[in-house]
């Protein structure tokens, strides 16, 4: 079992690598097709990754090393999510924990380096980036854990790999209202949590409206290259995770050639079309003001709230 | 005489030694001496808890000429626990203090009453009767209000941060006492015997409430907090760390001694309460930690917050036995331990880290800190790893034990796939929504307490700080190293403190793989070590793809930061610790309160052109405001009143003594 689960692991690991840049190409190119541009095509952000990775890196003067450190730490937290998420495969192994009150703080974990590399270079916007970022993490957590909880009722147990086990055999799981309410809290967070409309726009310029790209203001060359890999694995394996929970089916549980690559296939057409239906839905958001934020995550969090209870008077 | 009873002797002996040597050597070798006595007393009970702990017992009676009970030093494996807690700590301080101590903290009194107050803290653990714990708790009181008033001719709100400190103080005292009283009255007179058959009497009810309150008040919990904002900030930073790290956790065994020694298996409302209690704490404590910019208030309230998990946990475990759960029971009663364990190790390093920035820059406002990172190396690894705990993030203590209280928390409510009440089945979703929102503000909290303080560029010109000596380090290096080591391999910390749960089914709790947990009646598994390997594993690949990459671009250039395509980018224009938290005073303005003044100067005849503006911001504690003053100011009326009856003059005070005479033989004749 334990063979298996690393060799699923490996996969998982090299597929999102391969997969997360092609997601963000695939979600500006809709959009780019959508507002009536030609757009640079699915794969500009494996060349633009080329050459940030190939270009010096300019530090800002008092910056300290963890301007160097903090992007590896990000793209450590999220390459660990990529492991720990059953995205090809649901194998329980103990050797990797897939409990998912750790998967939510190894997250966090890249939370805190990308807050601490925005407030390393001294500026302004850093720390305004910084300070909204946490802001907006700090009010994401009680839904998220909520939503976790609500997704452990049926099951009985926090461990992400179980629920998904769960899901797959009783399908009748995924249209109660206890999941249908979880799912909708759970999707509103990650959207807040990865910097999508409404909460960030990813594409904005203007530093004063800027959460995540005025933390990595002051990142360039290969620093910024980390911050953005780290970033786009973010997504893909939380968009990932979303569609194994909402459509758990050909995910691998048992261990054959045939069905690994059909968990491949299955996962990277979930990934791709969430994208898909993330970009289209962006082009008919506008980003809401900072200070209408906590009403929408206020707004997930009374979801999530909802989910918990419906699970006693429902069950 | 076993070796627990002489532990417990040997303490009292070296605390005795501490205080007499204190007063009686040159002020050149005090600090040495009285440090390393203090030390020496901590060092003896770490080992006094540590034998408890694996089983030893032994007992001090001491029979007194005075009327009432002896006094009796007992072990038990709960306070053997909190005996090790408190006395490393105790270590870590003593030891700091060697070098930190400095003017009225290095005095005579000083050094004398830290030996007081360690012993105190040690034996409160260890009372075997309400006397005893009484005798000890108000040696520790007292003792830290000495320590507090340490610098008091120099700075005016030492006094008053000691008058406030010591009223509520007494307070506790007052409400033990008389909750001990009712105790007694309902025949819990030892510590030994359980009052299971009495829990669910109205006496046992009204002690419970006393209690919990008096002990609330030494834990640091709303409304009862408000000595602490005041007290850690004005004492020396090793007394805070001691009064933050180890006072508090005696509070805390107070509310676990009165649970599940003196009074188990009470009714459903006590967990309820307790939970309230505690909750409130929790949120509130964070709050007003989120936007204070004080770093030694900072860590205060997020005491506070700490504690409130403390209570809740506990209060969790009253309300699921109650209805039998006892397996989540259990659960949460362990996660309040390992809250306790983990709180005391990171607060300690956080305070004595504070220390190290006050030390080597004479500041302790983050506004006005900045770019520590290069010129104080050892403090911001030690400071950032028990930030990391305190924000409960992997693999620290805090991780592990917030994780604990989670899984408690989500399998309570559920006893066999069935809901096991509405109570329970509300209550368990609120307090993981709180347990929640105090984690994701503890992650803002202290994201914003280093990232400003030892990140970007010096807010202010600090006349060039520099690390502060090995022997302050020390204590700093070993408190964090004990955060990752808990952090890491949980195992043998979590089996000692399940070994202390009352009425311990068989194997609550196994270790497994290298040093993780798992705990099999709820089906849980945490193995932080796994997690560590595994993140390695991926890591080197990395390191790998690195270090080509800087192999083929090695130069790194450094220019100036992005100043909005206008002028250099000065220090002054950063992000400080207030504007960090504005948009969280924005967003929990309701229960902050904020009062903001803003004054803007213009530049001669022009509306336009701005010379100057000036921002303040006040954040007033609303409990004190709404809760203290009114009463304070109503004691300050009656006191006005009183004094037309205290007016000195003499006929007026016969007449009084009279009166008295008449009431006496008009009394006594009926």
């Amino acid at each position: 079992m334990t063979g298996q689960a690393v060799v699923i692991a490996v996969v998982q690991l090299a597929l999102l690598i391969f997969v997360a840049p092609l997601l963000i190409g695939v979600i500006r190119q809709v959009r780019a097709r959508l507002e009536g541009r030609v757009g640079p095509g699915v794969w500009q952000p494996w060349r633009d990754l080329r050459k940030l990775l190939g270009k010096n890196p300019v530090h800002a003067e008092g910056s300290s090393w963890i301007l160097t450190v903090g992007p590896l730490a990000l793209v450590l937290s999220s390459l660990l999510l990529c492991v720990l998420l059953p995205l090809v495969g649901a194998l329980n192994a103990p050797m990797i924990p897939s409990d998912l009150f750790v998967i939510v703080s190894v997250m966090l974990l890249g939370v805190v380096a990308l807050a601490l590399v925005g407030l390393d270079a001294g500026t302004a916007f850093g720390g305004m980036g910084s300070s909204r970022h946490m802001t907006v993490a700090a009010l994401v957590e009680p839904t998220v854990l909520l939503a976790i909880y609500a997704l452990s009722i049926p099951a009985g147990t926090s461990t992400l790999s179980v629920i998904v086990g769960a899901r797959l055999r009783d399908p009748a799981i995924i249209i109660s209202p206890v999941s249908v309410l979880a799912m909708v809290a759970l999707a509103i967070a990650i959207m807040a949590e990865t910097g999508r409309l409404p909460v960030d726009n990813p594409s904005t310029h203007l530093e004063l409206t800027m959460m995540h790209e005025a933390m990595v203001l002051e990142a360039s060359g290969r620093d910024l290259a980390w911050l953005e890999v780290g970033s786009w694995l973010k997504l893909a394996a939380l968009l990932g995770l979303l569609g194994n929970l909402v459509a758990p089916w050909g995910i691998v549980t048992d261990m054959t050639l045939w069905s690994v690559l059909l968990g491949i296939v299955a996962v990277t057409a979930k990934i791709l079309l969430l994208g898909v239906m993330l970009s289209v839905g962006e082009v008919f958001l506008a980003k809401v003001r900072l200070f209408r934020v906590p009403e929408l995550l206020a707004g997930s969090f009374t979801l999530a709230l909802l989910a918990v209870t419906a699970s006693y008077l429902v069950a | 005489m076993t070796a627990v009873t002489a532990g417990l002797l040997a303490q009292g002996m070296l605390a005795l030694i501490a205080a007499v040597l204190a007063f009686s050597v040159p002020p050149r070798v005090r600090s040495v001496v009285g440090g390393t006595l203090c030390a020496l007393t901590a060092g003896a009970g770490v080992i006094t808890g540590a034998l408890v702990l694996v089983g030893g017992h032994g007992n001090v009676t001491l029979v007194l000429a005075l009327p009432v009970d002896p006094l009796i030093l007992a072990s038990s494996r709960l306070g053997g626990l909190f005996m090790v807690v408190i006395s490393a700590v105790g270590v870590l301080v003593s030891v700091y203090g060697i070098r930190y101590a400095h003017g009225a903290a290095a005095s005579r009194t000083s050094w004398a009453a830290l030996a007081a107050f360690l012993l105190g803290m040690q034996l409160v653990p260890a009372a075997g009767n309400s006397l005893t714990f009484l005798l000890m708790w108000e040696t520790m009181a007292a003792a830290s209000t000495v320590l507090l008033l340490a610098d008091h001719a120099h700075r005016h709100q030492v006094s008053s941060a000691a008058i406030w400190y010591s009223a509520m103080s007494q307070l506790s005292f007052l409400l033990l006492l008389a909750g001990f009283g009712v105790l007694g009255a309902a025949g819990v007179t030892t510590f030994s015997a359980s009052g299971a058959s009495v829990s669910t009497t109205p006496a046992a009810g009204l002690a419970f409430v006393l209690l919990i309150i008096g002990f609330g008040s030494k834990a640091g919990l709303v409304p009862v907090h408000v000595w602490l904002p005041r007290a850690h900030p004005q004492a020396p930073s090793h007394i805070s760390a001691a009064m933050s790290a180890a006072m508090v956790s005696v509070g805390a065994y107070g509310a676990l001694l009165v649970c599940t020694r003196l009074l188990p298996g009470g009714p459903p409302w006590w967990g309820v309460l307790l939970m309230v209690f505690g909750g409130v704490s929790a949120v509130y404590g964070i709050l007003q930690a989120s936007v204070t910019s004080n770093i030694k208030v900072l860590l205060a309230h997020s005491t506070t917050e700490n504690m409130g998990l403390v209570f809740l946990a506990v209060g969790a475990s009253v309300l699921l036995r109650s209805y039998h759960a006892t397996a989540a029971a259990d659960a949460a009663l362990l996660a309040a331990l390992l809250l306790l364990i983990s709180h005391a190790l990171f607060k300690a390093t956080l305070f004595l880290g504070a220390g190290a920035i006050q030390h080597a820059t004479g500041e302790i406002d983050l506004d006005r800190l900045g770019g520590l990172l290069r010129r104080m190396p050892w403090t911001a690894a030690t400071f950032g790893v028990a930030a990391l705990a305190a924000a409960a993030l992997p693999v620290t203590s805090g991780f592990v034990a917030e994780w604990t209280l989670l899984q408690a928390l989500i399998h309570g409510s559920r006893l066999g796939g069935t809901p096991v009440a509405v109570v329970v089945s509300v209550a368990m979703p609120l307090a993981v929504a709180v347990v929640a929102l105090t984690a994701g503000l503890a992650l803002l909290t202290f994201v914003k307490s280093y990232g400003i303080a030892f990140l970007a560029r010096p807010r202010t010109a600090q006349p060039a700080a520099t690390e502060v000596p090995i022997g302050m380090r020390i204590p700093m290096v070993l408190g964090a190293l004990a955060v990752l080591a808990v952090g890491v391999l949980p195992g043998p910390v979590a089996e000692m403190a399940a070994s202390v749960l009352p009425a311990t089914r068989a194997p609550f709790l196994h270790t497994i793989g290298l040093g993780g947990i798992s705990i099999p009646s709820i089906g849980v598994v945490l193995d932080p070590a796994a997690l560590v390997v595994l993140a390695a594993a991926i890591a080197v690949p990395v390191a790998m793809i690195v270090r080509i990459l800087s192999r083929r671009h090695p130069t790194r250039m450094t220019a100036l930061p992005w100043g909005g395509g206008g002028s250099r980018a000065r220090p002054r224009m950063q992000y400080t610790a207030t504007s960090y938290a504005e948009p969280l005073v924005r967003v929990f303005d309701d229960v902050l309160k904020p009062s903001r003044d803003v004054q803007v100067t213009h530049a001669g005849e022009s509306r336009y052109l701005v010379e100057r503006v000036q921002v303040e911001q006040r954040m007033a504690d609303v409990v004190e405001t709404r809760l203290y003053r009114p009463v304070l100011n109503a004691a300050q009326r009656f006191g006005v009143l009183a004094r037309h009856a205290q007016n000195g003059r003499i006929q007026q005070y016969l007449a009084y003594s009279f009166v008295a005479l008449l009431v006496v033989l008009v009394v006594v004749a009926v």
